[in-house]
């Protein structure tokens, strides 16, 4: 024990200089996700069928390949016709695109599941569509989806670890580094699972905060 | 006139729903729509304000066609108040009331919560102006909804069954509402069985049947003496006996 907390001691702070970009990568991706998921979903229910196809298209795609080719595919494949990310932010455009396509149908089924009154109520006060859906759908959709958002939030704070592929220098690829300096594979990953359940741990209790702060009797 | 709705007509698939349906409305006037079930009573409410859209016929508000221009903005002076109140279920009694003339017209927080304050208090709920609907009675959300609908300002509001979906025992204070509204000169249009509004409150009594207005006229000509057999059917099953109970 006393050994792991010395190794630990040794190279955490190495490993913790990756922090910022794991953070970095996770919240880019998701604040991508949430408005490309808002838009999809958006074009999902109110679109004509031209959006409607494109959207679905979309979220078939992304949710149906391995983020890992995804990524792969904008690192290595994109430079082939000439667009070239450096490997962070091809990183964040790989996550982002496909933590929106997630979040696109919980979006989707948190504003369907609004009574349709409510949208009714507001258009016959003569609130247009789209004001309707900004003050009055949107506020009680987006308290609904707190849950399910947390928990993919969760998922893709771990889900940077595969951004290590592409050469970004996060938690995952610096540990691994240490790893094979000092071939102590155990602690080494041990000491990042670690790092990682104080990362959702913590995240999830904020989640849980918000969803506690934002509540509203009968929502 | 203030509301002109002229020769309606609409079809769900192969079911003639509203045959031809027109009837005017003067400003102050209430007007009380009476039928039985499946007889197109809502539908023709939410043909008036194209929340469904008729397949012929026009609805002038003013002298203006509603569809002539913004039909967002014609909403507005037609408000509406339904069966099931739908409040706004994240919002507070009093920002239900407020959040039309805040987003709608403009107003600023202000002078919106002070517009929300004066329509609370006359529907009588100042009291319960934070709290929100589901903390609320369902003859307190259809008071919320009545300062909501008032808080717009309109020319006309249109009342769908506004009592039907309460315990009988909180019928009274809506009523007791609307019969306020009419007697301060609102122009009503309202869908109701509500005898005792009929009575003391509307100027006229429109009888609805299978599409159709069969007949009209004043409560009391209505109610003592129906022209039509359908209508004293329908008015004795409702407890109101006419000619023949
Ligand atoms: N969206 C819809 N699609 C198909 N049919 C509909 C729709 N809305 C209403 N209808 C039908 O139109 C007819 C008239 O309905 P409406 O709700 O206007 O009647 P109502 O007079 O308000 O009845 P009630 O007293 O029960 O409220 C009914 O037969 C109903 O089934
Ligand atoms: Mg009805």
């Amino acid at each position: 024990m006393s050994e792991f907390l010395e190794f630990g001691a040794e190279h955490l702070p190495y490993i913790l200089e990756g922090l910022p970009i794991t953070l970095g990568l996770w919240a880019l991706a998701m604040a991508i996700g949430a408005l490309f998921g808002l838009l999809l979903a958006w074009a999902r229910l109110y679109g004509n069928k031209l959006i409607y196809g494109a959207a679905t298209a979309y979220v078939e795609i992304f949710r149906g390949t391995p983020m890992l080719v995804q990524m792969l595919f904008i690192y290595l494949g994109l430079p082939e016709i000439g667009i070239v990310f450096d490997p962070f932010t091809a990183a964040v455009i790989a996550i982002g695109l496909n933590t929106s396509a997630y979040q696109a149908e919980y979006f989707r089924g948190a504003i369907r599941s609004i009574p349709r009154g409510q949208l009714q109520a507001a258009r016959a006060m003569g609130m247009s569509q789209f004001q309707g859906l900004r003050w009055i759908i949107l506020p009680q959709a987006l308290r609904r989806v707190i849950p399910q958002w947390s928990n993919e939030a969760i998922l893709e704070l771990k889900y940077t670890s595969i951004a290590y592929a592409i050469g970004v220098s996060e938690l995952t690829a610096r540990a691994e580094k240490i790893g094979y300096e000092t071939f102590m594979f155990f602690e080494v990953f041990m000491l990042l699972a670690l790092i990682y359940i104080v990362l959702t741990g913590t995240v999830a209790q904020i989640l849980q905060f918000l969803e506690k702060r934002t509540a509203i009797p009968g929502l | 006139m203030l509301l002109q709705v002229e020769n309606i007509h609409k079809r769900y698939g192969t079911a003639e729903v509203l045959k031809g349906v027109s009837l005017n409305v003067v400003a102050g006037q209430s007007k009380v729509i009476m039928g039985p079930s499946g007889t197109g009573k809502s539908t023709l409410l939410r043909c008036i304000n194209h929340l469904t859209p008729p397949d012929q016929g026009r609805v002038l508000v003013e002298g203006v066609e509603i569809t002539s221009a913004n039909l967002n903005k014609m909403r507005e002076k037609l408000a509406f108040v339904f069966q099931d109140f739908n409040l706004f279920t994240h919002l507070r009694a009093v920002d239900n009331v407020a959040v039309g003339p805040r987003k709608i017209r403009g107003m600023n927080k202000v002078a919106a919560r002070d517009l929300a304050m004066r329509e609370l208090e006359r529907v009588g709920m100042v009291e319960r102006a934070e709290a929100y609907p589901a903390e609320l009675s369902g003859g307190q959300q259809q008071r919320v909804s009545i300062a909501r609908a008032l808080a717009m300002e309109p020319k006309v509001i249109l009342f769908d069954e506004p009592t039907s979906a309460l315990d009988p025992e909180l019928t009274g204070e809506v009523v007791a509402v609307m019969k306020q509204l009419a007697s301060d000169g609102m122009t009503m249009l309202v869908v109701s069985h509500e005898i005792g509004f009929a009575r003391q409150a509307a100027d006229e009594i429109i009888f609805m049947d299978g599409g159709h207005i069969l007949e009209q006229g004043p409560p009391e000509q209505l109610f003592a003496s129906p022209q039509h057999e359908r209508t004293r059917q329908f008015l004795s099953r409702i407890g109101e006996g006419g000619a023949g109970a």
